[in-house]
Formats: C-alpha cells, structure tokens, sequence
C-alpha cells in the first residue's frame, strides 16, 4: 500500500497511456466491422471469405501478432502503432462474426415490411436492421472491450508502456504491490469501458430497457420446468 | 520481405535443430504445457459445468466469476504468481490454467442447457436415473458445445503459453524473448511464425473434431426428415 500511494503519479500516467493504446482498436473495430458484417450477409461468396478469415485471423495470437507487424508494416518493434493495429485485427475478428449474426437474427417479416413501407436498402439497413441488432452489437462490443485493455499489457514485455508495465517492473524488481496495482487498475479500466459501453446502449437503444427486465424470467421457467 | 527470408533462414537453420533449444523440442514443450494445462482446467470446469448445466442453478454465479475471471490480465497474473513461487513452470500453469476455466465451464453448462427440455423429460419418463440421464442423454448431446469451448480454451492456453516463457524456460516463446534480448530479430520473427502456424493447425484439427463429435442421432447427416435437426445442440450453434 505504500508503494501504491507513494507512485500514484506512474499508476496515473500508465493507466493514461492504457487508454491510448485500447481505445483506438475498441472503436476502429467497430467502424470497420459493421459494412463487414454487412458484406458477409449479404452474399453467399463474401459470406465464406470473410468469416473464414475472420476465424483465422481471431486464431492468431497476439504476441507473436505483435513480433509480426513490422516485417510487414514496415513499423518499428518499439512502436505502439503494433499494439493498436494487432488489437483492432483481433476485435475486427470478433465483431464481423457477431454483426453478421446480429443482422441474421433480424426478422425477415420485419424486413420486407420496412420494404413495404417505402425504405430503400440503404436506409432500411441504417433504421431497421442496424437498431434491431444493437443488443447483439453491443454484448459483442462488451467482449471486445474487456478483452482488449486486457491484453494491451502484453505490450508491456516488448517494451510499449500501459499498466502491463507494472507487471514486467513489479516482477523484475520483486515489487508484489506494483504488480498488484497494475491487475486491480487494469480490471477497473475493463469495468469502466464495459460500463460506458452499457450506458451508450441504453441511450442509444431506450426500447431495450423494457425487454432486458422482462427477460430473466424466461429461462428460469424454462430450467424449472 | 526480405525481413521474413531471414525468419525463414533461422526456422530451417540446422543449428536451430540441436541441443535444449531445438525447434522441435520446443514445439513438443509447447504442446505438453498446453494440453496439461487444458487437463487441469477440464478437470476442474466440466464437472462445475455439468453440476449447474444438470441442476440449473449457480449459473448467474459462473457467468459472473468467468466475466471476471477474463478480465484479468494473464500476464499480472502470471508475474505475481511468479513472486510467489519464483521462476518456474508452476507460475504459468496457474495462469493458464484460470484462463482456461472460464469457456470450458460455459462449454459444458451451455452444452446441457441447449438440449431440448422433452428430450429430457421423455428420459425421465422412461424411467432412468438422473445419473443415467446426464450420462446417457445429456452428456452426448452437450458434446458439441462441450468440445467447442475446448477449443477455444485450448486456443487460448497456446496462445498465452508463448506468454509463459517469460517467467520459465518453456515453450516457443523463449526464441520471442531470448531475440528481444538480443535484438535478433529473424529469432523473434522465426519463433513468432512457428507459434502462428501452431495455432492455426490446432485451429484446423479442432474444426475437424467438432464435426465428428455430433451424436449420428442428431447429425442431420444420417436423418432422413429435416424436422429431426430443430432442438439438436448443432442447431443451437
């Protein structure tokens, strides 16, 4: 504990360099994966390449990911650039898998009634299919958000600095606080993203409030039957 | 490009192919680590798994603890139990291992919990036991899934398991570290490369498994109706 408070000034600026190095590939993973996600539904073709691809490359990991990038990106080793681009991959990875099943599990009554009501293809997707399968997105993004400032302290043993840094300097000096430090600072960061991803969903998807407090009860019938 | 002739050039270097440091024998390392450690976790998670999967309780409790548990951070994990115990095997077992509970408990409880409740039910009616029904019915029919968070604990083990050379000398991730060391980069790429295509082929077996595992039953390969894949854990997927 003395450690702690007599270094809160490094915990501060690592957690900070932390959220520099998740926060890029949490949002960029989405951007790219949703038209992805699309893609992949939309033609049979498309549908084989990319989420054989994307299984593949959520295959990878991500140490060996992060050796890899500069042979062929033509970074430094040192650079965080390679951290940020491994994870938005790996999220990239997960997410397109995820948008194609939340867009499947649209109703296609739905679908052709927007159809019948007048939406072209463009805005049906944008006020139909994408809202409906927001709660699949977002329990994705979840996912992806824990898991990535989870493993942006791998990074720590190449040398990119995050509180992955605690734990490579806690462990070479024997300090077990700054390691310690580190783990719990790194689970609230998880916790914090996956709460700000939950207060985004509720705002963005109100409808969603009602269902999710009627929900539990159903599968509880269904295991007490 | 040239950066990955040079990789190449350290894979099938013969003197990569002698002594402790061999490829092969660190590839068998590798291996061994990540199976024991997938053991451990199966040993510990699928009985749990079937316990709440069979009874249907403590299943808030298991999504709860495995959220948490993939939230820390393997290598803080691995350091602190690495003070513990010191430098050695027995601080990333510990590691891997708690990384590998939580599929392999969703696995087994997700598995039971796909079956259909008649299925079940018409067990229970013809009379067998609830042991008979988890061995004879659920069991089997929760394979798939079973098998598919093996998979991805297994994944996982070896991914992370490049990880574990950095407290022991173990496994393909001591030519990522001893090239850090040395700024041998064609030794940190070469490793790299080979923990990769470790990966992907254990991806490629396992993709194989899964398949094969459905009961015939409820494959839909053999079933003549098509009314008889609604219910089956492969349709659940």
């Amino acid at each position: 504990m003395t450690w702690v408070l007599a270094n809160l000034g490094l915990i501060w600026a690592r957690t900070l360099d932390h959220v520099v190095l998740s926060l890029p590939p949490i949002l960029l993973c989405f951007v790219i994966a949703v038209p992805l996600g699309w893609l992949a539904r939309r033609y049979r073709v498309s549908r084989g390449i990319i989420l054989t691809g994307a299984g593949l490359l959520y295959a990878v990991p991500s140490l060996p990911l992060i050796f890899v990038l500069p042979a062929v990106i033509g970074t430094s080793l040192l650079s965080p650039l390679n951290v940020i681009i491994a994870l938005t991959l790996y999220g990239i990875a997960l997410m397109v898998r995820v948008v194609s099943d939340g867009l499947d599990s649209v109703d296609a009554d739905v679908r052709q009634s927007a159809s019948a009501m007048g939406y072209s293809t463009w805005s049906r997707f944008w006020q139909v299919e994408l809202p409906l399968a927001g709660p699949v997105l977002l329990a994705g993004m979840r996912v992806v958000a824990v898991s990535t400032v989870s493993l942006v302290t791998v990074g720590a043993v190449i040398g990119v600095q995050s509180l992955g840094s605690l734990f490579t300097d806690g462990f070479q000096r024997g300090i077990q606080a700054e390691i310690v430090a580190g783990l719990v600072a790194t689970v609230a960061l998880a916790l914090l993203f996956d709460g700000a991803l939950v207060l985004a969903g509720r705002m963005l998807m109100p409808w969603t409030r009602r269902v999710t407090t009627a929900k539990p009860s159903v599968p509880v019938e269904v295991s007490a039957a | 490009m040239n950066l990955f002739a040079s990789a190449i050039d350290w894979i099938l270097d013969p003197a990569n192919y002698v002594g402790l440091n061999a490829i092969p024998l660190r590839i068998g390392q590798h291996l061994v680590f990540s199976l024991v450690t997938v053991v451990i976790a199966s040993v510990i998670a699928i009985p749990l798994g079937y316990l709440i999967g069979h009874t249907g309780r403590g299943r808030g409790l298991a999504v709860t603890t495995s959220g948490g548990l993939r939230a820390i951070p393997t290598l803080g994990l691995l350091t602190l139990v690495a003070l513990w115990v010191g430098i050695g095997v027995v601080a990333p077992y510990v590691a891997l291992t708690v990384l590998a509970i939580p599929p392999i408990l969703a696995g087994a409880y997700t598995g039971f919990e796909a079956i259909d409740r008649r299925t079940v039910d018409a067990a229970r009616a013809v009379g067998m036991s609830e042991l008979q029904i988890v061995r004879k019915v659920e069991v089997p029919l929760g394979l798939p899934l079973l098998i598919g968070g093996l998979r991805s604990a297994t994944l996982q083990v070896v991914a992370t398991a490049t990880l574990a050379a950095y407290v022991a000398d173990i496994g393909l991730g001591r030519y990522l570290f001893s090239g850090l060391k040395t700024r041998d980069y064609a030794e940190m790429l070469g490793g790299s490369i080979l923990v990769i295509l470790l990966a992907l082929a254990l991806e490629g077996i396992f993709a194989l498994i899964q398949r094969f595992v459905v009961p015939r039953g409820v494959s839909g390969r053999l079933a003549s109706t098509p009314t008889t894949r609604t219910g089956s854990p492969a349709a659940a997927r």
